[in-house]
């Protein structure tokens, strides 16, 4: 019997060695199970001409050996692998406590976002930390997760003209979407707070603080606890 | 342990191998030399791997002193480099001696030259690979460019001088091109008529703020189909993607791994090492094909780079 989940599947050739593969058009919790649960399969299960693998909300980009490989040939292969999402085992998430100072000059655009939503910052905050958080995926810079579950009350645009420099740790909301910034980079995420906590380190296993499929809590610090935990 | 000094470091100079693939589920994309060819041709010149460690220059190349001498090769653009005042040529290995220093300048061709050095130059790896990220500061040496003062180590295993050239008619076949082939994008039939017309008929030209990350185009803007809403997805190398204000962005060796643009085009493999070559001003067309097409230019490349003929001792 064909899964649910090979059914929702759509392949698109992204490049000369890349496929997409697609789970329905739109970012559901079943679309983001079965990518993880692909991204899982392929990693335990290696293709042999496989080289990357990008996940993302609802697709996950496969990219392979042009030489070695075809788009048709991996697609065949591919069906196999949707028809076995279904037993895919994927253990409890990890839940991650990321601790914020929330305001001031760790978080300039808390005050506006509050006004936005004419709520109070104090509100604001409470309904940030009060969240449980999904990684959907990694993307855009090492170690930037994608994180989803942001209340309604608390979705804002991005802001209209990017910051040329964001500093790294800072906690940023854009659309239905939060995350940290790993790096200073530049970016258009409305920043509500900071971590003292390093997103991306070379010198630990996995390097990244949040891995996909993990579930993610903000705790409110103080100016003080920041300075205690930076300097940790 | 030879080293080498660097007396200026050129605008833009890096360590590059051929990148670290694979981590893409981090959120961190392969970096690696933005001309893969010349990178490669260069490292069998001087009998390394070829997927050796060397330094990529930028549009202006630098100064470097060998204390205890090397075999070195240039390869890529013609940076005008000279030995101890004495002009030294591309695509051939040279010997330099103990206390020699190689001078680079601006470039007279195209965007990279590459300093490929027998033994490697030597870094600590970060997952597999000595590139350079140079915009997350990861890899290669201390994740920066290369500064005035710093010592690079030169790896072990570089055997004796060897003469080396290559073939003059390989090295034509593997020129880079400024009509970029291209296969059609995930999003390509989200771009209407006039918008392909205007992709594939006009000429686009390099941006100034174009880097390692991404090669920002100026030419007639085009647009996809309002209405239609871009879920962020997995972006390939060479992805070409089209923002709102209608000008293209070819997606280079330090892209993001994801974005949320459509992609009305990609470069293909073949051609990416062209990409490489790119400078600022420069002007480029976009030729479509299939990806049949694509799949045996890229065969007739490997074919061309595996060959024992490449390489004339």
């Amino acid at each position: 019997m064909r899964s649910r989940a090979a059914g929702l599947a759509r392949f698109q050739p992204a490049s000369d060695q890349s496929l997409l593969v697609y789970f329905g058009e739109t970012i559901t919790p079943e679309a983001r199970e079965c990518v993880l649960k692909l991204l899982r399969l392929l990693e335990s299960e290696p293709i042999r001409g496989v080289r990357n693998l990008h996940p993302a909300y609802s697709s996950l980009l496969i990219k392979f050996d042009a030489l070695t490989l075809r788009h048709d040939e991996l697609q065949a292969t591919l069906r196999d692998y949707l028809g076995r999402l279904d037993s895919v085992q994927l253990p409890p998430p990890r839940l991650v406590e990321i601790p914020v100072c929330y305001g001031g000059e760790f978080g300039p655009d808390l005050q506006q976002v509050a006004e936005l939503h004419h709520v109070t910052p104090e509100w604001a905050i409470e309904a940030h930390a009060s969240a449980t958080y999904t990684v959907c995926f990694l993307g855009f810079a090492p170690g930037f997760a994608y994180l989803a579950g942001l209340p309604d009350a608390l979705a804002t645009p991005r802001l209209g003209t990017p910051r040329r420099r964001v500093p790294a740790g800072s906690v940023g909301i854009a659309g239905h979407q939060t995350g940290v910034y790993p790096f200073s980079t530049p970016g258009g995420w409305r920043l509500i707070g900071q971590t003292p906590l390093k997103m991306f380190r070379t010198d630990r296993p996995g390097m990244c603080l949040l891995a996909i499929g993990d579930r993610v809590r903000f705790a409110p610090i103080s100016h003080e606890q920041f300075a205690a935990l930076e300097s940790a | 342990m030879s080293t080498i000094e660097v007396d200026a470091p050129g605008l833009l100079t890096t360590v590059q191998d051929l990148g670290r693939e694979g981590y893409g589920p981090m959120g961190i994309s392969p970096s690696g030399a933005a001309d893969a060819v010349s990178l490669r041709v260069g490292n069998r010149l001087v009998g390394n791997a070829e997927g050796a460690a060397a330094l990529e220059m930028t549009l202006v190349g630098g100064a470097f002193l060998f204390p205890q001498g090397a075999v070195i090769a240039l390869s890529g653009s013609d940076f005008g480099a000279t030995l101890d005042g004495a002009a030294v040529g591309l695509w051939a290995s040279v010997q330099v001696q103990p206390g020699q220093t190689l001078r680079l300048g601006a470039t007279r061709s195209g965007a990279r030259c590459y300093l490929c050095v027998a033994g490697g130059i030597a870094v600590e790896p970060l997952l597999g690979s000595a590139s350079t990220h140079v915009l997350s500061g990861l890899g290669g040496f201390e994740g920066r460019a290369l500064r005035r003062g710093d010592v690079l180590r030169i790896g072990p295993g570089a055997g004796p001088f060897q003469k080396r050239g290559i073939d003059a008619k390989a090295l034509e076949r593997l020129s880079p091109r400024k009509v970029l082939r291209v296969t059609a994008g995930p999003q390509s039939d989200w771009f209407p008529e006039p918008s392909q017309h205007a992709f594939y008929g006009g000429a686009y030209r390099v941006a100034e703020e174009s880097n390692r990350m991404g090669l920002r185009l100026d030419g007639a803007p085009i647009a996809a189909e309002s209405g239609r809403e871009m879920i962020t997805e997995g972006v390939p190398l060479g992805a070409v993607q089209v923002p709102a204000g209608g000008q293209p962005i070819i997606l280079f060796v330090e892209q993001q791994t994801t974005g949320g643009y459509p992609k009305i085009a990609n470069v293909i493999c073949a051609d990416l090492h062209s990409v490489g070559q790119l400078r600022p001003r420069d002007e480029i067309r976009f030729e479509r094909i299939e990806f049949e097409t694509a799949r045996s230019l890229l065969r007739e490349q490997e074919t061309l780079l595996a060959s024992e003929k490449l390489i004339r001792e």
